[in-house]
């Protein structure tokens, strides 16, 4: 494999502190708050999952959350998301709302989805997120369409397709970047690039690890990030948008990550996976985009430790009493199984 | 009341018609569509009256065409996609399977992909096996879609503007042998699809024939023979494959007591044994007078050669000796 990523693979490179010259105090606390949240919120699906209590699967994402954060700043509650197995941050980022997502985790008629679709199946339209589902690619033309709907619809809403770069190994992703680009559609395709697709290092699945090869394919404009510095990537993401909107085209944005679990649940798959090691782990936690963005605030003295804690143990108490009460809720009633099939009117 | 002479090709081209004509949020989605040669006259210049933005020809992208068509959908489109080969439609299996008829189940019913696809079947004239199949089998036995099957020049009509304006996916398919048919309709009146059910299109009294899409076609030139024979069939077109309304069928066949199936896809596995299975579980056994009987196509993918086209396609010879055999008994 070529390494056309270059240093943005390296967990050892890019790892200093943001800049944070120039920005909004309330918009810095915003993002780390919202950060600590999602990565606070997985962690407790993690501790929920290895305990017996969430009954299916769970996709998490913790070290990847700058991404939809700093995304998410850019979007309009009427814009188009979809997204795919590792959605929760997708969702978060545009509706914190942690209450819902537990007791949809749990299966309970009060979540996101009213207790049909679990971690793999959110929805939360009035929000801006149309749903995600966990068919790799799945989504991607459908976020296409959605696109070319606003165009038809006389809109200046988007639509963004979160995918991974595992996706870009099915063939429906190359269709929809060729259709988008033919049909100018306003969509944002983010490739969350953790350089693992499952167990499997992109190394041994394809042969180039920068994803973006694409989008010169397909004369797409695309920019290549850093994943774990939310300050870049809600500024260039402003940018992206800003253009898409504007002038009706589709672009791609490619952000370089790492997750710190598994493919799937609590563990770290240090056993199962290929090129993933306990030392490449760590290097990654240090290049951890909330403690890059928290450390850069507490040197520029517009954020303090204490204020850091208080945060925390607010988030801690949020989390504790979302999650009791989504463990008490109802679970859908039986007639639900037949009663979603078709519409109801 | 005014009627108006249409074939199958122009009964469908004026559906299109009405629904891009009324509803702006209609649009159609396909390959070939700015030179609709592949399908017959059932699209001729909608581009030129409706504009290229909203009758979209595509790239030869199966998969993302329709998974676009189930995007906008979701954004209070009501989008046609066209697949002027079913046999290509496979390309599309997820966004139709995993995506669209999924959708309103695993997000609790809050939202509804109202696409419609539109599925021909487009056999015959030394096409061979991947030019010629009919796989509303395939679709029929997925939860969240409806299927349809329109046999005449009414139902090809007026059928495919409900398939557009319901909320669900529809898998709305057509047979280019049925395309000759010509009949006098009156002037469109919307109908609901959901409320669809099979039609009895003859009376009878000695058996029932329940059949779908061009069998139903086949089923009902046999008929004028069979009346040459003194045999009256009670001859049922099924319309709505999924969900499948049993009632009208298993009423006619108490009142006949033996009945057969006709089916234009695969006998094994296929929709033929849907059929015999939901009529005897809601009947009596002891009422019929013998088994039931069927016919559907070998299990063997469609030959090329013209000589093997004959034998393999199901005739109105086959349909009149089945007949005359359940008859007998």
């Amino acid at each position: 494999m070529i390494n056309d990523l270059k240093d943005f693979s390296n967990p050892k490179k890019y790892n200093s502190l943001p800049s944070i010259k120039d920005q909004d105090i309330d918009v810095l606390k915003n993002m780390l708050s919202t950060m600590l949240l999602i990565r606070k919120t997985e962690q407790q699906l993690a501790l929920g999952r290895k305990d017996g209590l969430i009954g299916g699967p769970v996709h998490l994402g913790v070290g990847q959350e700058a991404i939809a954060v700093g995304i998410s700043l850019n979007l309009k509650k009427t814009d188009r998301v979809f997204g795919a197995h590792r959605s929760h941050s997708h969702l978060l980022a545009l509706n914190p709302d942690i209450y819902k997502l537990f007791a949809e985790v749990l299966g309970k008629k009060t979540g996101f989805s009213k207790g049909m679709g679990g971690s793999m199946h959110l929805f939360d339209q009035s929000n801006g997120f149309f749903g995600s589902t966990p068919i790799v690619a799945g989504t991607v033309p459908l976020a296409v369409g959605a696109a070319m709907a606003s165009k038809m619809q006389n809109l200046k809403d988007i639509a963004v397709s979160y995918i991974g770069d595992g996706s870009v190994e099915e063939g429906v992703v190359h269709e929809s970047f060729n259709l988008a680009k033919v049909s100018k559609a306003p969509v944002l395709f983010v490739i969350e690039n953790n350089l693992f697709a499952s167990h499997m290092h992109i190394s041994l699945r394809q042969p180039s690890d920068m994803i973006s090869r694409f989008a010169v394919a397909n004369h797409i404009p695309y920019k290549l990030l850093d994943g774990n510095d939310v300050i870049s990537i809600a500024q260039n993401s402003k940018e992206i948008i800003d253009s898409i909107r504007n002038d009706k085209e589709p672009a791609i944005l490619e952000v370089v990550t790492y997750r710190w679990y598994g493919h799937v649940d609590w563990r770290e798959d240090i056993d199962v996976g290929v090129s993933r090691s306990i030392e490449d782990i760590k290097n990654w936690k240090a290049r951890d985009p909330i403690q890059r963005l928290s450390k850069s605030m507490i040197n520029s003295k517009i954020w303090t430790k204490d204020e850091e804690n208080e945060l925390i143990n607010k988030i801690d108490m949020k989390i504790k009493n979302d999650w009791e009460k989504a463990m008490s809720d109802p679970y859908p009633s039986k007639e639900s199984i037949l009663n979603f099939v078709y519409s109801e009117d | 009341m005014k009627t108006k002479k249409y074939d199958y090709g122009t009964a469908i081209l004026s559906a299109f018609e009405y629904l891009l004509k009324n509803y702006k949020e209609t649009f159609v989605i396909g390959q070939g569509l700015w030179s609709p040669w592949y399908v017959g006259n059932s699209m001729t210049d909608l581009d030129k009256k409706f504009g290229k933005n909203r009758v979209i020809d595509t790239p030869v992208s199966e998969s993302a065409t329709t998974g676009a068509a189930v995007g906008a959908s979701l954004t209070g489109m009501k989008p046609i996609v066209v697949h002027p080969r079913m046999d290509f439609m496979l390309y599309a299996m997820d966004a139709i399977v995993n995506q669209a008829a999924k959708w309103s189940h695993m997000f609790g019913g809050q939202a509804h992909p109202g696409v419609t696809i539109r599925g021909i079947i487009n056999r015959g004239g030394e096409q061979g096996a991947q030019h010629s199949q009919a796989l509303h089998a395939w679709f029929a036995h997925v939860p969240g879609l409806r299927v349809v099957m329109p046999s005449t020049v009414a139902d090809a009509r007026d059928l495919l503007i409900a398939s557009v304006l319901c909320k669900d996916p529809v898998i709305y398919i057509d047979d280019r042998w049925l395309y000759e048919q010509e009949a006098d309709l009156a002037p469109i009146k919307e109908i609901n699809l959901k409320i669809q059910k099979p039609q009895i299109t003859l009376e009878g009294k000695d058996l029932t024939i329940i059949a779908s899409g061009y069998s139903s076609f086949l089923v009902r030139n046999a008929s004028a023979k069979l009346k040459n024979l003194n045999i009256y069939p009670e001859i049922i077109d099924v319309r709505i494959l999924n969900p499948l309304n049993i009632e009208s069928i298993v009423k006619s066949v108490k009142k006949t007591k033996k009945f057969l199936v006709v089916d234009p896809g695969w006998i094994s596995s296929g929709f033929s044994a849907e059929l015999i299975a939901k009529v005897v579980e809601n009947l009596d056994i002891n009422c019929l007078k013998c088994p039931p009987a069927r016919i559907a196509l070998p299990d063997a993918p469609a030959p090329t050669s013209r000589v093997l086209e004959k034998e393999y396609y199901t005739s109105e010879e086959d349909i009149i000796s089945a007949t005359k055999n359940l008859v007998k008994e």
